[in-house]
């Protein structure tokens, strides 16, 4: 009897802190959605409110009216869905060509590969930038689209995982007579769904929400995405709290409706991609 | 992060034309990798020489070799010394506190008390896919010193008000609490891996031989947890170097300088006043420091092992 008594004691101090933790985790961002619809100058308001006395849209209305909202959200949409896509396809070949195929070379090309896994990126943005200036790609979307297509962490994502693929599979298909892209299309893609959804919900994120690349090489506010439009809006409206914070929620929203939608993929693809990479 | 050993297959084994296909395969990934990162690079090193600045941005050949000096002049500027040491400040004291959080909260996810494990583990996994840039706007009022949440919690304890984001002393602290908070979900979930994948028999003989729950997490847990700590250790450094987006966002690297980065220092002088030799030697500095903490941690994890 005394064990189980420990048992649910030590089990509602567990919970309790799981909660308190939860809390702790949620409130910026339920602090964030309350502010945001809150009358103008009431989130600057002591002592502070947490919920609003009323609830207004007024905020929304002017970052759509008079601020061009609209238009970044569209840049960041568009530019995370090209880039996310086109990611897919050039990873997924690359990755699978690493896992199955046999050819000269692959070994030294897959160490020299990952060799990049620890140069930051930071350290290529300098040329990079010249680099795109002198293709005439400096402040257009093919200026962030363009590094983003492919990615040394995608590419070992998908090797790691289409390593599990079994040979006889890929050999029985090319015994019918079929071309190695149809293999890829038809064998290699659907075996290495799972992995791709993972991937695909990685990138979307990280696009949505880079902040330093964007920033460099897009210069007309009109390309803006979110986060840059956002830092931006920050300096000149560091007293409209509750504008602000709407333009959080907006920005945010998106990328937390694609993953608690998706999250079944992507938390398990992190977990399976970790351990065994 | 150490691939494991390919399969082996004898080239005999397959149709002729499979390798022109693997290279067709790798055509478009290995080329923009090449010309968009691994070049870059390079030519960061070759920049990092020469004394590049707004004029050559209007007229390269005014370009000139300058060997060193750019490293020279680096060495001899405190503003570099002070950002190299903010960088530092962030990831030895941010770095250990996230993977402390996270595998704190691991531990607690895994426990066989525990319910509603994928609910709590959603939640805690939250702040990691926010967009770092408006749950940075977000915390810094939250840091207010007069109408914040935080300053008027800390009230209650009878902790007086504290000027997070405009007292040099307090600035980078604040910093880290936002980076622990957005980033501990990330390893939390790669320790639950970890922790799953350590068989049940050791825990039971562990049992057995008498050790408690704490010997047990020093004896069983935590050894075989080191290639997991490893990959976690020098994911969360390497990003962690690379503190940008907080500071910009936050404090534009004051007060007083205390929270200007390295990369936002790189930032600075490259893109505001456009010194890209003397900027390409602040990353490549960078460059060598991360290098350097990586071999570290992997020469620390085979002494432990």
């Amino acid at each position: 009897m005394t064990g189980v008594r420990r048992d649910m004691v030590s089990s509602v101090v567990l919970h309790v802190v799981l909660v308190l933790g939860a809390v702790v985790a949620l409130l910026p961002m339920a602090w964030m959605l309350s502010a945001s619809v809150m009358p103008t100058g009431e989130a600057t308001s002591y002592p502070p409110r947490f919920f609003p006395s009323e609830i207004t849209f007024e905020h929304y209305r002017q970052l759509f009216t008079r601020l061009d909202l609209g238009r970044y959200l569209f840049n960041s949409a568009f530019l995370a869905i090209v880039v996310t896509t086109t990611s897919l396809v050039i990873n997924s070949l690359a990755g699978y060509a690493f896992a199955k195929l046999r050819f000269r070379g692959r070994d030294r090309t897959f160490r020299l590969l990952s060799l990049g896994l620890v140069l930051p990126v930071q350290v290529a943005m300098l040329p990079l930038f010249l680099l795109m200036k002198q293709l005439g790609l400096v402040n257009t979307y093919w200026g962030v689209i363009i590094p983003g297509m492919a990615s040394i962490f995608g590419i070992f994502l998908i090797r790691q995982y289409a390593l599990s693929i079994p040979d006889d599979m890929l050999d029985a298909a090319r015994i019918d007579g079929a071309s190695e892209l149809a293999i890829y299309w038809k064998v290699v893609v659907p075996g290495i769904l799972p992995i791709l959804a993972t991937l695909a919900i990685w990138t979307f994120l990280a696009t949505w929400n880079d902040f330093m690349w964007p920033l460099i090489v897009l210069s007309d506010s009109s390309k803006y995405t979110l986060p840059v439009a956002l830092a931006n809006l920050s300096g000149e409206h560091v007293q409209d709290t509750e504008l602000m914070m709407a333009g959080s929620v907006l920005t945010v929203l998106p990328v937390l409706a694609v993953f608690l939608f998706l999250q079944r993929y992507y938390i398990q693809g992190i977990m399976a991609g970790s351990v065994k990479g | 992060m150490t691939a494991p050993a390919i399969p082996v297959r004898r080239a005999s084994q397959l149709p002729p034309g499979t390798g022109k296909a693997a290279w067709l395969f790798l055509a478009p990934a290995l080329t923009l990798i090449f010309i968009f990162f691994f070049l870059p690079v390079l030519a960061s090193l070759l920049l990092s020489l020469t004394d590049f600045d707004i004029y050559s941005i209007a007229d390269p050949p005014t370009t000139r070799f300058v060997g060193l000096k750019n490293y020279g002049r680096l060495l001899e500027t405190p503003e570099f010394w002070q950002a190299l040491r903010n960088t530092l400040y962030f990831a030895l004291v941010g770095g250990p506190l996230t993977i402390a959080l996270s595998l704190g909260s691991a531990l607690l996810l895994n426990a066989k008390l525990t319910r509603f494990k994928t609910v709590f583990r959603t939640i805690y996994f939250i702040p990691f896919v926010t967009t770092l840039v408006a749950v940075s706007i977000v915390w810094r009022y939250l840091y207010h010193t007069k109408y914040g949440l935080l300053n008027y919690g800390l009230g209650f304890f009878g902790v007086g008000p504290i000027d997070w984001l405009g007292d040099p002393r307090w600035a980078m602290p604040a910093i880290i609490l936002l980076a622990v908070w957005k980033n501990f979900g990330y390893n939390m979930l790669i320790f639950i891996a970890g922790l799953q994948s350590i068989p049940s028999e050791l825990y039971d003989a562990a049992e057995i031989d008498g050790a408690g729950p704490v010997r047990r997490f020093f004896n069983v847990t935590l050894p075989l947890l080191g290639p997991t700590m490893l990959f976690v250790g020098v994911v969360t450094m390497i990003g962690y170097f690379q503190l940008f987006a907080e500071p910009y966002v936050m404090t534009m690297g004051g007060p007083l300088r205390a929270t200007t980065s390295v990369v936002l220092l790189m930032y600075e002088e490259g893109f505001r006043w456009w010194r890209m030799g003397y900027a390409a030697a602040i990353a490549f500095v960078l460059f060598l420091v991360i290098l350097l903490a990586t071999l570290l941690q992997f020469r620390l994890q085979k002494e432990r092992a």
